[in-house]
């Protein structure tokens, strides 16, 4: 089957900031997305993540190289509205990205720019709100719910659209861990059940490694690509970039710096209680 | 301090007269300030009054709510009042160096009191029952033949939906500012109008700052959910004129020819 997302040799430079040098943000970063994967992108400040997740809904058009998405590519602008409904995009901050003052009518906003009959509307409403557990919400105004609710709600907007993929940026930066937990959960549901390809941009090692493929970026590059098991135990290598590894990992190396003959494989507290009693019993 | 703003005051409770449809609601009340301003003599205006009473008792709204939204408008009534007599001429019942007080001051003075107050009392009447989402709708439909002369109305309905989604975000943001501000010794609270007015300044300029922030992330969030202004857009709730719509004009009607009548025949 053919990749959902292609990026291909992309390269894309801030030109005519203010008072600002030029910016590389991306150089010649190619990646490509299979159709139902979960994968993050982590990199710092300034690795250029959030520059390729905004090429991937055409926010942004590349200096050089292509995007396609779904086979269209992002530069033709007569697919501009198709390629957005195919990948939907969640931002930071959930206030910003909320249109209307009652719950059910901001999840409709996308169906009814489609210009859907009502009914049609209102099922999609029904079935987003339920997908992201907000339901009982759906006549609030979304000022007083709390972060991790109105992001759900902006993920049920997106998710109102129908798209294949979901690009998420940071979506968890301005949550607290509660919050985060429940928009994590929303999202790795939304892709084992419903089959929705994921690309969540962040710099959290634990959420990284809840996805079935990392990729790291640096200074506009990609600078290593895989499963997080095997990203997360190049312990070295990610302390160099400055990211560090999940904390299940930095515990069980630790140990073994201390001579234990561990295992360090462990991306959940499960996997890494069951390396130390496995450890433990020798 | 902030927090008791409100705006839109919508008093949701279950009543016919949240049931019915908005534009119906807009229309009538708009009619309705029309004849308050067409009646004339004591008889029309206390139908008029009654006619408030009877929609405030029917659409369950507490009549102190009523009397809450009247407060604002206290001064201004007051000053017009005193305006009206003092400045009408007529026969001099009173004077006093430059003041002279008429009876046809007297009665024009109590007559613009009677009708601010209703005034007021029946546009709150209309947002107390009617949500801000639903009388934006009204407004962009009520509107829409104005397209053709090229105004934007869709354009128009959304400013306001989204002015009134942001308005108690950007309330708490300001209070955040203030308090980051008293946290550094600023001092709002003392010192004459001016110098409170001028403590406001460093926080209207962040305030500012972040609005425009908001509006660009905002307008990228809009078009990623594929807003492409009104054209074949199409609605969650479709405007739907019912039975009760159809009662509500037809005594509303009734109740402007009685208006009408009482101006005529009792003046």
């Amino acid at each position: 089957m053919e990749p959902i997302v292609q990026v291909q040799q992309v390269s894309f430079e801030y030109t005519h900031r203010e008072n600002q040098p030029d910016l590389l943000a991306l150089d010649g970063v190619s990646l490509e997305i299979q159709t139902g994967s979960f994968v993050a992108v982590l990199g710092h400040n300034g690795s250029g993540k959030s520059t390729l997740a905004k090429h991937i809904n055409a926010i942004l058009l590349p200096t050089q190289g292509k995007v396609l998405v779904g086979g269209m590519d992002t530069a033709d602008e007569s697919k501009l509205f198709d390629i957005r409904e195919t990948a939907g995009m969640v931002f930071q901050n959930p206030d910003n990205q909320i249109v209307a003052t009652v719950v059910e009518e901001d999840v409709a906003f996308a169906p009814e720019n489609l210009g859907l009959p009502s009914e049609e509307i209102r099922r999609r409403v029904d079935y987003a709100l339920q997908a992201v557990g907000m339901e009982e919400f759906k006549r609030n105004a979304p000022h007083l719910l709390s972060g991790g609710q109105k992001q759900r709600v902006a993920i049920a907007g997106v998710l109102a659209m129908a798209p294949q993929v979901i690009v998420l940026d940071e979506p968890t930066a301005m949550l607290d861990p509660g919050g985060r937990a429940e928009v994590m959960k929303t999202i790795r549901w939304l892709n084992r059940e419903k089959g929705i390809t994921i690309l969540l941009i962040t710099h959290h090692m634990d959420e990284a490694a809840q996805a079935d493929r990392v990729v790291v970026m640096e200074d506009g590059h990609i600078i290593d690509d895989g499963d997080p098991r095997h990203i997360f135990s190049q312990v070295d290598k990610m302390h160099a970039t400055g990211l560090g590894v999940p904390q299940t990992v930095e515990v069980l190396e630790a140990l073994r710096q201390e001579g234990a003959d561990v295992a360090i494989d462990a991306l959940t507290v499960e996997e890494c209680a069951d390396r130390l009693i496995s450890f433990l019993e020798g | 301090m902030l927090k008791d703003i409100t705006i839109g005051q919508y008093f949701p409770v279950e009543s016919p007269v949240h049931h019915l449809d908005s534009r119906t609601k807009l229309i009538l009340s708009f009619a309705f300030i029309i004849f308050l301003f067409l009646a004339q003599g004591v008889a029309a205006y206390v139908l008029c009054a009654a006619g408030i009473a009877a929609v405030t008792l029917v659409s369950r709204i507490p009549f102190k709510m009523l009397l809450k939204s009247l407060k604002p408008i206290a001064f201004l009534a007051a000053f017009t009042a005193l305006l009206n007599l003092l400045y009408t001429p007529g026969d001099v019942l009173w004077q006093w160096w430059i003041f002279k007080i008429t009876s046809q001051g007297i009665e024009r003075s109590i007559y613009m009191v009677v009708r601010i107050v209703m005034l007021i009392a029946s546009t709150s009447l209309l947002t107390y029952t009617t949500s801000p989402v639903a009388l934006t709708d009204a407004i962009e439909t009520l509107f829409r033949p104005l397209n053709k002369i090229h105004l934007p109305v869709h354009e128009f309905a959304m400013m306001m939906t989204i002015a009134l989604r942001f308005i108690p975000t950007l309330i708490e943001e300001t209070e955040k500012i203030m308090n980051a501000q008293k946290a550094r010794g600023a001092d709002f609270e003392s010192g004459n109008l001016l110098n409170r007015a001028k403590a406001l300044v460093p926080v209207l300029v962040p305030l500012f700052v972040s609005a425009f922030r908001r509006a660009d992330e905002l307008s990228i969030a809009m078009e990623c959910r594929l807003y492409r202004g009104g054209e074949g857009r199409t609605r969650l709730k479709q405007l739907k004129m019912g039975k009760n719509d159809g009662v509500a004009f037809a005594i509303s009607i009734l109740f402007f020819a009685c208006v009408m009548i009482a101006t005529r025949i009792l003046p």
